[in-house]
């Protein structure tokens, strides 16, 4: 294996933190913990707090309060430079008067690593990323996905337990992107360090990650697996974020221990309540709700709201439909290979049982934040 | 390659040229070579002269304190051009622009009440208990000058040079292990090398040719070449001599600066931040 050597990564604790700029808060009260060689996406929408996050960890910027525990130990006032952590930035920042190999060799002259030693590990970091080829280029005799990988190996090549990545694919075209997500997947698995990397693509925080943040105006909403987040959204925020979705507001009564939700003139039943008096709404996912003939192939104990077809997609291994509700709702349904076919202007009934919906407390910065 | 318009476009300038430089520059070659008599008279007769030949090397080596002293005095003021906010921003950059809206004379004027004898500087130093230095009519009095009527062509460049460097390269370096002044000298001041090589090639050759503020400021011991070409052509009506004077001068900085350029040739031709 031509990768540098195998590392621990290092733990992060985040408690309490909150950043603020004048008497603009960027974070309010984070936690986070990260375990050792996890590979930790900080997702949200623009604004939203994660390069900030990020520039903590990294020490660019000093935290207000809480505290900042990395590999178990507080590093805080520990200025950037002796906090040991690769950091690859959306910009690439390659050093342009140097030559790729020696852009990849400068943080182990910094460290005093001279001579052999140091064209040795240089070598092997570019060949990890594919680049030895490369080493006498100048960065602007690159393109961009290429740049990318060298300031990857660079910011690996003194085997740091943690590297930090912002955004790291985001000037580069979808093709390349996915591609380099493979290799940057791969690279973690075969050294070991801990990854944080900060992205606003939830289909890529779902192809990388072992866990995601979920931020929001400066606060986190949710830590968890991509699964986690896609079938249990702790907020209508998240829900909305991660993957599609159909939101069903309107006026909602309990019914013993279960949530009754009249939308148009039709009921929809809901298993369980929420906690305190906050407004519900129902959150569908298009491959949990089946489309069905009016009337037709009626299963005890679901919801049906009928509607009309407004658009049918051929997806190839699916069709997607957009159905308008008799509330004027339109509901996304993902119908699988074999389903029963519908053309647009069709009526149809958008069927599912209360253990295919997930109940939320409505949020109305999830509709403002999502544009 | 950057894509070339066509380029008769540029018929205009290069005939302006042509006529306001190359034409009198032609002439001057010429008389230099034939005025009184065809030959090379006027060359042996300034190279013959060790008064010419030790005004000639005073001469580059003024121009080459006068390129020093302002680079030292312009880099960290261009610098700090590029880190303070932007009302600062703006009296700095007032103060490197009105000296280029005094004439050359009104400032060496000024100068001479400062550096006199009996001048500020002086009264300072004896306020101070210290004796006072003879400036005026001396070489250094002359740097002085020189260097504070020039300093612009210096902090211009750099500044601008320096503007355009990504300072996030330094966060990167930083974030690599680099101390905050290893990052600057092995990233900032590489990255504003043609800001500099351009201060000192203009600096340098201005210097050369400088009237003025060496003859006002200078004495016998500190004249420069300029003086010279000044007094056989004005003076003494010798314009093969004045001529061939201003030859050697072109050709020694000719000279100078093809030895110059190769180690200012940079391998990378970006250092902007992109988008
Ligand atoms: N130096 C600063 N001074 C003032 N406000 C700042 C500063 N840096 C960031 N902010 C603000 O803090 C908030 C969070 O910024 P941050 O850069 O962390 O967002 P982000 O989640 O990385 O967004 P993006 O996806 O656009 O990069 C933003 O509203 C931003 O305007
Ligand atoms: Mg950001």
């Amino acid at each position: 294996m031509h990768a540098p050597q195998r590392s621990a990564g290092a733990a992060i604790e985040i408690r309490k933190a909150s950043k603020h700029y004048g008497i603009f808060t960027a974070l309010k009260d984070i936690d986070l913990h990260i375990r050792p060689g996890e590979f930790m996406t900080l997702l949200g929408p623009s604004g939203s707090g994660k390069t900030t996050t990020l520039n903590l960890i990294a020490g660019f910027t000093d935290i207000s309060s809480g505290t900042l525990d990395i590999g178990g130990k507080s590093v805080t006032g520990l200025p950037s430079h002796k906090r040991n952590i690769g950091v690859v930035f959306q910009h690439y920042a390659l050093f342009p008067h140097m030559t790729v190999g020696k852009n990849v060799a400068y943080p182990l002259a910094l460290r005093g690593i001279k001579g052999e030693d140091r064209e040795k590990r240089a070598k092997r970091a570019l060949d990890m990323v594919k680049m030895a080829d490369f080493a006498h280029r100048y960065p602007n005799e690159l393109s961009g996905g290429q740049q990318q990988r060298v300031a990857l190996a660079r910011a690996l090549v003194f085997d740091p337990p943690l590297l930090l990545m912002d955004e790291p694919l985001g000037a580069l075209d979808k093709k390349l992107r996915e591609w380099l997500q493979l290799e940057i997947k791969r690279i973690h698995r075969e050294l070991g360090t801990t990854f944080v990397y900060v992205t606003h693509d939830q289909e890529e925080a779902l192809v990388l990650s072992d866990r995601i943040a979920v931020f929001n105006g400066g606060r986190i909403e949710q830590i968890g697996t991509g699964r986690e987040l896609y079938d249990h959204p702790a907020t209508l925020f998240v829900g909305r974020f991660i993957g599609e979705s159909t939101v069903l507001r309107g006026a909602a009564e309990l019914s013993g221990n279960d949530t009754v939700m009249t939308i148009g003139d039709q009921k929809v039943l809901a298993h369980g309540r929420l906690a305190g008096d906050a407004r519900p709404v129902i959150l569908l996912r298009p491959e949990r709700v089946a489309l069905k003939r009016p009337g037709a192939d009626a299963v005890s104990g679901e919801n049906r709201l009928s509607g009309t077809i407004v658009e049918a997609i051929y997806l190839g291994s699916a069709s997607k439909y957009e159905v308008k509700l008799k509330d004027g709702t339109v509901a996304v349904v993902r119908s699988p290979l074999g389903a029963t076919d519908f053309a647009i202007g069709d009526v149809a009934d958008v069927a599912f049982t209360p253990a295919d919906l997930i109940l939320l407390p409505d949020d109305a910065s999830a509709d403002v934040t999502l544009t | 390659m950057r894509p070339r318009g066509p380029v008769w476009l540029a018929a205009p300038a290069v005939l302006v040229l042509l006529l306001v430089l190359a034409y009198p520059l032609a002439i001057v070659v010429w008389r230099s070579f034939t005025d009184p008599a065809v030959g090379f008279d006027n060359y042996v007769w300034f190279f013959q002269s060790a008064v010419n030949r030790t005004v000639l090397q005073r001469t580059f080596v003024v121009a080459a304190w006068v390129t020093l002293v302002s680079l030292i005095c312009a880099y960290p003021y261009a610098y700090a051009m590029t880190i303070v906010g932007k009302n600062v921003r703006l009296v700095l950059i007032l103060c490197v622009l009105v000296p280029f809206w005094l004439s050359g004379v009104v400032r060496t004027l000024a100068w001479v009440i400062l550096l006199q004898d009996s001048g500020v500087i002086n009264s300072i130093l004896r306020g101070l208990g210290l004796s006072p230095v003879k400036l005026i009519r001396t070489l250094p009095g002359v740097i002085i000058g020189m260097t504070q009527v020039l300093l612009p062509f210096m902090i211009l460049p750099i500044y601008s040079v320096m503007r355009g460097i990504d300072t996030r390269l330094l966060q990167a370096a930083r974030s690599l292990g680099a101390k905050p002044w290893r990052a600057f000298l092995q990233i900032y001041v590489p990255l504003s090398l043609p800001g500099v090589y351009a201060g000192v090639i203009i600096v340098f050759i201005l210097s050369l040719g400088f009237y003025i503020t060496p003859a006002l400021l200078g004495g016998p011991r500190s004249t420069m070449l300029s003086s010279l070409v000044q007094n056989q052509v004005l003076s003494l009506l010798n314009w093969g001599r004045g001529g061939a004077m201003g030859v050697v001068l072109l050709v020694a900085t000719f000279v100078l600066l093809a030895i110059a350029a190769p180690l200012m040739r940079q391998k990378h031709s970006s250092t902007r931040r992109e988008a």
